[in-house]
């Protein structure tokens, strides 16, 4: 469920969306609308029910979720009536779900794809519910969960990091060192090929693991201001501080795996499964690969390398979900009270209970049943001085989708390119958000 | 004289009924011959498909038109914004993906008609001399043709997954040092996923030219033999010309298939290098939370444009044939 929801911009689309797309544009744009804004006024509130629009279409996340609220209704006595839609079809519906009758909650990211249905007028603003919870979440998570306008639009409920894994096995075998430091790093993909391992595995036939290793190497480089302006489309693209991020990203080119444009990340993983590749940098639903339970204690990670001793490892890449409160939602106290209780460690808990691929969002949740991997990445998300979500949640979907999967694509093939591939990017990026 | 009637226009072909009705007294007769009821029900049978083909067809063709000249999110009317020709200017100079989209649209047409149209009228050729198992051979070659081009899609992939698929494993060739990258080297997908496509598209082509090949009469090959002529001859003397028709349909069916090559591209590397192709750049542009309705609208026009210079000669010269006839 989680790698999905990463490369989302252009998922495995299910047929008919596909179709429904191509059936035309206005059709899509101009009828849903339409359509929504007839059926919006009649349907009359029910004070004990509270609607929520969810993506958890997968057997696990939607089972732990149906507890959650459960506890909610004893605990309240508020019914939650779910309508749950297949996670990919809701993230392509998500623009006309909201102009027309939308639940009263619905299940989102967090970052700027959160800010920018918020900047739209299409969600409602949350600051009460946060004056109840404020208090559980680290300030990174609060500096996540803001629209443009300073205001509260999100609670977050889970999260994972994205982290370079290993295995300690073949670590100890060789006696390799994990490296904190970008030439250490390097060293250690130089002695790796020398054993006859794949210093760093790699899959990129799905666009978005590229993305991931570009945000490590750029916020790493540039620090995580420079960052989340690029991603806002604020710096340029030309600019040399991108082009040294790219220039540390073909000096490692080398040691990745080869042919990743024909693999997917479950393949890529596999060559770490098999202790045929010695690195792999990805999100910890990397796990979810190794079914042997033992292969799975041998699992380790360490926080990407430092590049600038300014900014050293104080970023970490973790993409969090949580939820989002429509506007002019039919019952706004009922559902205050679900984004509150959404908000406290219990409900946390008791998620991660039934989902453990992923770690609580706020700080004050226990992380006693966790796992050894849990604790280290719950660890290292709380100590982060900043928190990045994922190039397509930092930026606007359509230019990661349109611009930045195919041009990360291109680089990865031929990285001598760079300089125009720049040039192109930074003038795509300036029509597309010039546009709205 | 009847079947003459027929093939007029339609108005003309209205006629008898009009004036057998009534003797000549056209107007009133019309009238009364319909009761209110019926007025009703021809009017809803004419006017519901009326309505529903201008509304789905004709009214969503001209907005895509129209939205091809704004910049849409698609959120709320009031976000359109009029911007003339820019969605085409930045498409023509500034997309990195669309002029190797056009070319890939047509180098797969140009494959479609060298590759599997010949192969399936070998096939078909073959197939018509009835010999044994003849059967069994049409539904092996026939078989992809029903399958759907995602499922094929998937089928393929399986053969050229450069880690674990067939391809690979037999040849070795999923080993560092030497590793052949069907899916994600672009100087080699285009022609893997061609022939995938022309797996299915050959037998298709089989069956076309099975079928116009069916319509020959067997008064000429049995002339031709008698004149002395060998299989070949009778086959580009005097086979192939009779299947002029069919192979009109043949032709009109792969641009078909070449401007519409979507799926199988789709479900094989998403259009990304090497395989770009309109109608995934369409699809990527117009899908998603926050889509580029007037641009992918743009894009979609220009598929429009090249979809009418292709049909609008074909339909010219079967209208003409038509009046001549």
């Amino acid at each position: 469920m989680h790698p999905s929801s990463l490369g989302q911009s252009m998922p495995g689309t299910s047929r008919r969306a596909v179709l429904r797309g191509l059936g035309g544009a206005a059709l899509l744009g101009a009828g849903i609308p339409l359509l929504s804004a007839c059926g919006g006024s009649g349907t009359s509130s029910d004070p004990k029910t509270v609607t929520l629009g969810s993506n958890a279409s997968d057997a696990v996340p939607k089972k732990a979720f149906a507890g959650v609220y459960a506890a909610f209704e004893k605990e309240s006595g508020i019914t939650v009536d779910v309508n749950t839609k297949d996670h990919n079809t809701f993230q392509e519906q998500i623009n006309s779900y909201l102009q027309g009758t939308p639940d009263d909650v619905f299940n989102w990211f967090a970052g700027y794809r959160m800010q920018f249905f918020a900047a739209k007028g299409l969600a409602d603003p949350i600051d009460d519910v946060w004056e109840k919870i404020g208090g559980n979440f680290p300030d990174a998570m609060k500096k996540l969960s803001k629209g443009e306008d300073g205001k509260y639009y999100f609670v977050p409920l889970t999260t994972y990091p994205w982290a370079v894994f290993y295995r300690k096995s073949v670590f100890a075998q060789y006696g390799y060192q994990v490296p904190t430091t970008w030439d250490q790093l390097v060293a250690l993909c130089k002695q790796m090929k020398k054993d006859k391992l794949v210093p760093i595995a790699f899959g990129d036939k799905d666009a978005w693991p590229a993305m991931g290793t570009f945000d490590q190497i750029n916020f790493r480089t540039n620090g995580y201001d420079f960052h989340v302006e690029l991603m806002a489309g604020k710096a340029s693209w030309t600019d040399a501080k991108v082009k040294a991020a790219f220039d540390h990203w073909a000096e490692l080119l080398p040691y990745h795996q080869e042919g990743s444009l024909g693999r997917t990340w479950q393949d890529a993983a596999q060559t770490l499964v098999s202790k045929k590749a010695g690195m792999y940098l990805l999100g910890t639903f990397v796990a979810q690969q190794f079914t042997n339970k033992a292969d799975l204690d041998d699992l380790d990670f360490f926080a990407f390398p430092e590049i600038d001793p300014a900014y050293g490892q104080d970023t970490v890449e973790a993409p969090t979900d949580g939820f989002m409160m429509s506007k002019a939602p039919k019952n706004r106290a009922g559902a205050v009270k679900l984004l509150e209780y959404l908000g406290t460690p219990a409900a946390e808990e008791l998620y991660l209970k039934a989902d453990p691929s992923v770690v609580a969002a706020s700080r004050k949740a226990d992380t006693a049943a966790y796992s050894t991997l849990q604790k280290k990445a719950f660890e290292m998300i709380a100590g982060a001085e900043s928190l990045t979500q994922f190039m397509d949640r930092d930026s606007r979907p359509d230019f990661t989708s349109t611009v930045m999967q195919p041009a990360l694509q291109k680089f990865v093939r031929d990285p001598k390119g760079v300089d125009s591939l720049l040039s192109s990017i930074e003038r795509q990026k300036k029509t597309i958000f010039a546009s709205s | 004289m009847n079947t003459d009637t027929l093939v007029k226009s339609p108005e003309v072909a209205a006629e008898p009924s009009r004036g057998a009705s009534s003797n000549g007294r056209v107007p009133q007769g019309h009238r009364r011959l319909l009761t209110r009821r019926d007025r009703l029900t021809l009017g809803l049978m004419a006017g519901l498909p009326t309505i529903l083909h201008v509304a789905l067809v004709w009214v969503t063709a001209l907005a895509s038109i129209a939205l091809a000249f704004t910049t849409w999110d698609g959120i709320g009317f009031d976000a359109i914004t009029w911007v003339g020709f820019d969605n085409f200017k930045e498409l023509f100079t500034n997309n990195p993906q669309f002029w190797p989209a056009v070319q890939h649209n047509i180098i797969w047409f140009v494959a479609l008609i060298l590759i599997p149209t010949p192969l399936g009228l070998l096939l078909a050729v073959q197939l018509d001399k009835q010999i044994r198992f003849s059967r069994v051979y049409q539904t092996a070659f026939f078989l992809p043709v029903v399958m759907s081009l995602a499922v094929i899609g998937f089928v393929w992939q399986l053969i050229y997954n450069p880690d674990t698929g067939l391809i690979n494993s037999l040849i070795g060739a999923n080993e560092p040092g030497h590793y052949i990258d069907w899916i994600g080297d672009p100087d080699l997908n285009l022609w893997a996923i061609l022939i995938a496509a022309s797996w299915r598209h050959a037998g298709y082509m089989m069956i076309l030219y099975l079928a116009g090949l069916k319509g020959v009469d067997p008064s000429l090959r049995e002339a031709s033999a008698l004149d002395g002529a060998n299989e070949w001859q009778t086959f580009k003397n005097v086979i192939f010309p009779t299947l002029r028709p069919t192979n009109t349909v043949v032709l009109v069916v792969t641009i078909i298939e070449a401007l519409r090559a979507f799926d199988l591209v789709f479900v094989f590397n998403k259009g990304a290098e090497g395989t770009e192709l309109l109608s995934i750049l369409v699809t990527n542009n117009i899908i998603g939370e926050s889509s580029r309705i007037g641009y992918g609208s743009a894009i979609a026009v220009v598929l429009l444009v090249i979809s009418l210079a292709v049909i609008i000669p074909y339909l010219i010269a079967t209208f003409r044939k038509e009046r001549q006839a």
